[in-house]
């Protein structure tokens, strides 16, 4: 389980987040939604100690990671694969590379071995074949399937999604949901999504979150959270540009 | 008169506060650099991009401006009827000064702009944060081994370049201007001695040391915004030539 405990960050004199409290069940995938530059990603961003809190904690299976060393932090970042907004693949290696990438750094397997993970995770993120090809040649969206191929190819136990389908047209948004379903499905890995694909992203949610002001407006498995009476989860959801929250 | 002490006193404390960053960043990155495991196949990649890529202009750079030395060298000399000594004049040039100084802007221009550009480009589209989540040392990775490059690449082109303008100023003194090929190597051998090979080849290391810092430290803490890269890469020039000059002329000094 992941605990973020009274969060705070700001930056540049501008308060992002401002006690944020969030539990995200392990094995389930969570997703935090929230408006444009409300500090989502901030708070992903948190989760792997990619960002240190201002003030607060986050505690995953018990360990408060915030303020560990280097070695420590390591380690449990092993624990973690994350899929960035924009893929964050190393633009000088090809894609096969990019998957490769951990293996090699952070292991000591052959090259056959490698081989063989890194062309059944192409396979299963539906790139057969494409391997050779540089970040440069491909579409947004094979960017976005090798980007989480690299992320599960360590077998990673707590998955991190920075608003996956953004930038991609719906089709391809719904075949990238479609396939963290399936991967969720096969490795069981704890989830986190952070989107504004909405509703779509409910569809693969079994909690979601919502961020607005600073702090978690409401959490609740999907179902009760799209039934919630909370007016500013109501209006973000229905897309209202009338209601509590301040569109302009 | 107070707001603008304390302006000033802002501006100072930034400065000294940027300064220990860089110094910071240098010592992680060469603490990283000499600890197991050496990253060689990255050091050989940056040594071709440092040293090989460069090649072509340092040798255009280096023949010319030979040719310029040897010109203005020989109508100087003869003023005195010396011309005789044109080897001597333009060996010691290009060894202190001219072979380091000049190579050294020519790479910062070449590969130091590029290599400030590239990180820069990492850092916005997440690329660094993506390795620390790899739990990859970025400095390890990315910074260490181009140090390491320009540490050796930079004593090697400047040496091509310190040949390549001796035998550029040959051309013009000897072949055009009739000075004696004995002569001209004479006066060489007779003038330079191990001490001024010396402090060329110090100083060029230590302009390694200085361009690749600085243009790695820039591109790795560029700004994320639309104009953070192009802005990290001019800081990146613009500091390593002001401290490229800086530096030259202490090191002159201490090794005259």
């Amino acid at each position: 389980m992941i605990q973020i405990l009274n969060l705070h960050k700001k930056f540049a004199g501008h308060q992002v987040l401002k006690g944020v409290n969030l539990m995200i069940e392990t094995a389930k995938i969570t997703t935090i939604i929230g408006g444009s530059g409300c500090g989502k990603t901030v708070l992903l961003k948190h989760l792997n100690a990619l960002l240190v809190p201002d003030q607060g904690q986050i505690v995953v299976d018990g360990v408060e990671i915030s303020r560990l060393g280097q070695k420590d932090l390591n380690m449990i970042r092993h624990r973690f694969g994350v899929l960035f907004q924009g893929a964050a693949l190393l633009d000088s290696m090809t894609l096969y590379d990019n998957v490769a990438f951990p293996l090699r750094e952070k292991t000591k397997m052959d090259e056959g071995k490698i081989r063989n993970k890194v062309v059944e995770r192409l396979n299963q993120v539906g790139l057969e074949g494409m391997g050779y090809k540089y970040p440069a040649e491909v579409s947004g969206g094979m960017k976005k399937r090798t980007g989480l191929a690299r992320a599960l190819i360590m077998d990673p136990e707590i998955v991190l999604f920075d608003e996956p389908t953004t930038g991609l047209d719906p089709l391809l948004g719904k075949s990238i949901h479609e396939l963290i379903v399936r991967m969720h499905a096969t490795f069981g890995f704890t989830g986190v999504i952070v989107s504004h694909d909405i509703p779509e992203v409910f569809t693969i949610s079994n909690f979601v979150a919502m961020l607005a002001n600073g702090v978690i407006e409401e959490i609740r498995p999907t179902k009760e959270f799209l039934a919630s009476k909370n007016p500013v989860v109501q209006q973000f959801i229905k897309g209202e540009t009338e209601g509590p929250i301040r569109v302009l | 008169m107070i707001p603008l002490l304390g302006q000033l006193g802002q501006w100072f404390l930034s400065w000294v506060s940027g300064m220990g960053k860089m110094f910071l960043f240098l010592l992680s990155a060469l603490v990283w650099g000499f600890r197991p495991p050496a990253k060689i196949y990255l050091i050989v990649e940056h040594i071709k991009s440092i040293g090989v890529d460069s090649l072509l202009v340092v040798i255009l750079s280096g023949f010319f401006t030979g040719m310029v030395l040897g010109l203005q060298g020989y109508y100087s000399l003869k003023v005195f009827n010396a011309e005789s000594w044109l080897g001597s004049a333009v060996a010691l040039s290009m060894l202190r000064e001219l072979g380091p100084v000049l190579s050294a802007f020519m790479v910062t221009g070449r590969t130091g702009s590029a290599m400030a550009a590239e990180l820069g480009i990492m850092r916005i589209t997440e690329q660094i944060d993506a390795l620390h989540s790899m739990a990859i040392n970025p400095i390890k990775y990315l910074v260490s081994p181009r140090i390491v490059a320009g540490l050796i690449a930079m004593p090697l082109l400047t040496a091509i370049f310190d040949v390549v303008g001796i035998y550029g100023a040959y051309l013009i003194g000897v072949e055009l201007l009739g000075v004696g090929s004995g002569s001209y190597f004479a006066s060489m051998e007779n003038s330079v001695v191990w001490r001024d090979v010396y402090s060329g080849f110090l100083k060029s290391i230590s302009f390694g040391l200085i361009i690749t810092w600085v243009c790695c430290y820039k591109g790795y803490h560029t700004p994320p915004m639309a104009t953070g890269v192009s802005r990290a890469t001019t800081e990146a020039v613009v500091l390593s030539f002001v401290m490229i000059l800086v530096w030259d002329y202490f090191l002159t000094s201490v090794l005259l």
